[in-house]
């Protein structure tokens, strides 16, 4: 930035009372000749093509199309993979909210003064949320079997990272002062940080939990590709027999359920707050 | 003092009853969950393969890490992030005028509902379906990857965009006019300098996520690391796998701390 800024001088005001004052070239042109450096190693190398896309655009919705009208005769058989997709998110996300808590409060700055043990665990908690689900769901499935145990797995996983993160950022910006009051009334650490810190933080971190079930059931889709229950399952399999109208009421189904739930949540939420 | 305190805690709103509900509601929600979960290999054989994973993942290939061949993992990591990169960017231009058109405030009512509707049924598809969708449009590679993370950002993206363009502060085009802006100089100098800030740390953030979820692309054969690594899953090459974990662990950290920085650097100004 100093070399920029010794090639693109800063422009030089003089105000009334005699003070000088700087404003730095604008990085615009910088920014803009990486993003497009990058751009251009991007589609030299994904082999992006507006002719293809343009001649064969029309096939995107060869699958759209088969899905209409969907086969509402399979509905009988989507409730059951439908419940345990539900069933995977909820509990799954609610060991995983439930197992962040001491993790997120180990990775807290302002309670844990030791720095060893508070860098440890970030680490432990980004490379937790760096291990992709999908990895997370097949490993899950050598080790309990196929079926969704693997998925709740899975689920838990990715929901303990994600609101581990989340929660320590939220204990970061705590209020401290009814914590030292507690402490400085001669209550212990565990005692003070349950009913200073806690209430405090309990709101955003219900609310952040929601929010995750929410994906975790949309996510909760993909996993069965993998064969970790649920609807993906079906869904996979019903595209291997190329019946996409089934296909299309599963979609439709699961729709309806995460449009549902995300209004349920949502509500809950606006009380939360 | 000591009355006050007691008055006070006499007065609390009493919320137990509220609150015994609420805990017999979660604890009856689990129990009915957990009835789906059962764990149908009791033969031991999942801790060995667990072993297994965490010896491959602790002795990574180095032949497959340290290699610029097409496939080593660089160029794979190469790859997924160009289809992550160009994935955003295309997903941005979509999402830009979908959310102008669904934000409440700027647009009637109606058709704002239309737009998020539309909006959460793009986000519902999984990206496999989407993977599959575009594999007959471009065939198997690279660039269906690419289009099918560019319709699976816009979901996220178009939701944070209608957020901030929700959050515009009005009165600061009021003061425009007031001073006797054109339209063009009420868009560059009212609405650029708030929205921008805010569209670029979501892009950041999504480039973020796509990246890491770029290994579902691998499932239908659309580019990516996520074909090998799942590969050499299904064949127990624990050994590839931990390789290419291991880059993908790194590159993911890499951009997450550059991505962290810039976007603090953008919230603060």
């Amino acid at each position: 930035m100093k070399l920029y800024d010794r090639i693109f001088r800063p422009k030089k005001y003089t105000l009334p009372n005699g003070k000088v004052v700087e404003e730095k070239f604008t990085r615009l042109p910088l920014v803009l000749l990486i993003l497009l450096v990058c751009t251009i190693i991007s589609v030299h190398i994904t082999g992006f093509n507006f002719a293809i896309l343009g001649r064969n655009g029309s096939k995107f919705f060869d699958i759209l199309k088969a899905m209409f009208p969907p086969n509402t005769g399979y509905m009988p058989k989507i409730w059951q993979p439908l419940w345990d997709t539900i069933k995977m998110s909820v509990l799954g996300s609610f060991v995983g909210a439930v197992l962040a808590v001491p993790f997120a409060v180990l990775a807290a700055s302002n309670i844990v003064s030791n720095r060893v043990v508070v860098f440890v665990d970030r680490l432990f908690l980004s490379l937790v949320r760096t291990l992709p689900t999908l990895v997370c769901a097949l490993i899950a499935t050598y080790i309990f079997g196929l079926g969704t145990m693997a998925g709740t797995c899975a689920i838990a996983v990715f929901t303990f990272a994600y609101i581990g993160k989340q929660l320590f950022e939220l204990i970061e910006t705590v209020d401290m002062g009814p914590y030292q009051a507690m402490e400085a009334l001669g209550a212990n650490r565990v005692k003070s940080f349950v009913t200073a810190i806690f209430p405090q933080v309990l709101p955003t971190y219900i609310s952040v939990s929601l929010f995750c079930l929410e994906g975790n059931v949309r996510y909760a889709s993909i996993l069965g590709y993998v064969g970790a229950g649920g609807l993906g399952l079906i869904m996979n399999e019903k595209i291997g027999w190329r019946e996409y109208d089934s296909v299309g009421m599963i979609l439709i189904v699961l729709f309806i359920t995460v449009v549902a739930i995300e209004w349920l949540s949502h509500t809950i939420r606006k009380h939360l707050t | 003092m000591e009355n006050k305190i007691k008055k006070a805690y006499e007065n609390a709103p009493k919320t137990w009853i509220l609150k015994l509900v609420l805990t017999l509601v979660v604890v009856c929600i689990l129990v009915w969950s957990s009835s789906t979960v059962k764990i149908t290999d009791n033969s031991g054989k999942g801790l060995q393969v667990a072993g297994n994973i965490i010896s491959g993942i602790f002795h990574p290939d180095p032949k497959l890490l340290f290699t610029t061949a097409k496939a080593g993992v660089p160029y794979l990591l190469l790859e997924t992030m160009c289809i992550a990169f160009l994935g955003t960017i295309v997903g941005a231009v979509i999402s830009v005028p979908l959310s102008f058109l669904s934000a409440s405030n700027i647009m009637p009512k109606p058709l704002a509902l239309i737009g998020r509707t539309l909006i959460a049924a793009i986000r519902t598809i999984p990206a496999f379906i989407y993977g599959l969708m575009f594999i007959r449009v471009t065939g198997p590679g690279p660039f269906a990857g690419l289009l099918t993370m560019s319709l699976c950002s816009i979901g996220m993206v178009s939701k944070m965009f209608i957020e901030s363009i929700e959050d515009l502060d009005k009165r600061i085009l009021e003061s425009l006019d007031a001073a006797g802006c054109t339209t063009f100089q009420k868009i560059r100098y009212g609405i650029l300098p708030q929205l921008f800030p805010d569209f670029m740390s979501t892009l950041i953030y999504r480039f973020d996520m796509n990246l890491r979820d770029a290994t579902v692309l691998g499932l239908v054969g659309a580019g990516g690391i996520g074909a090998p690594l799942i590969f050499a899953m299904s064949a127990y090459r624990w050994n590839e796998v931990g390789s290419i974990l291991l880059g993908l662990i790194i590159l993911v950290l890499i951009i997450e701390w550059i991505s962290s920085k810039i976007r603090s650097k953008l919230t603060r100004g």
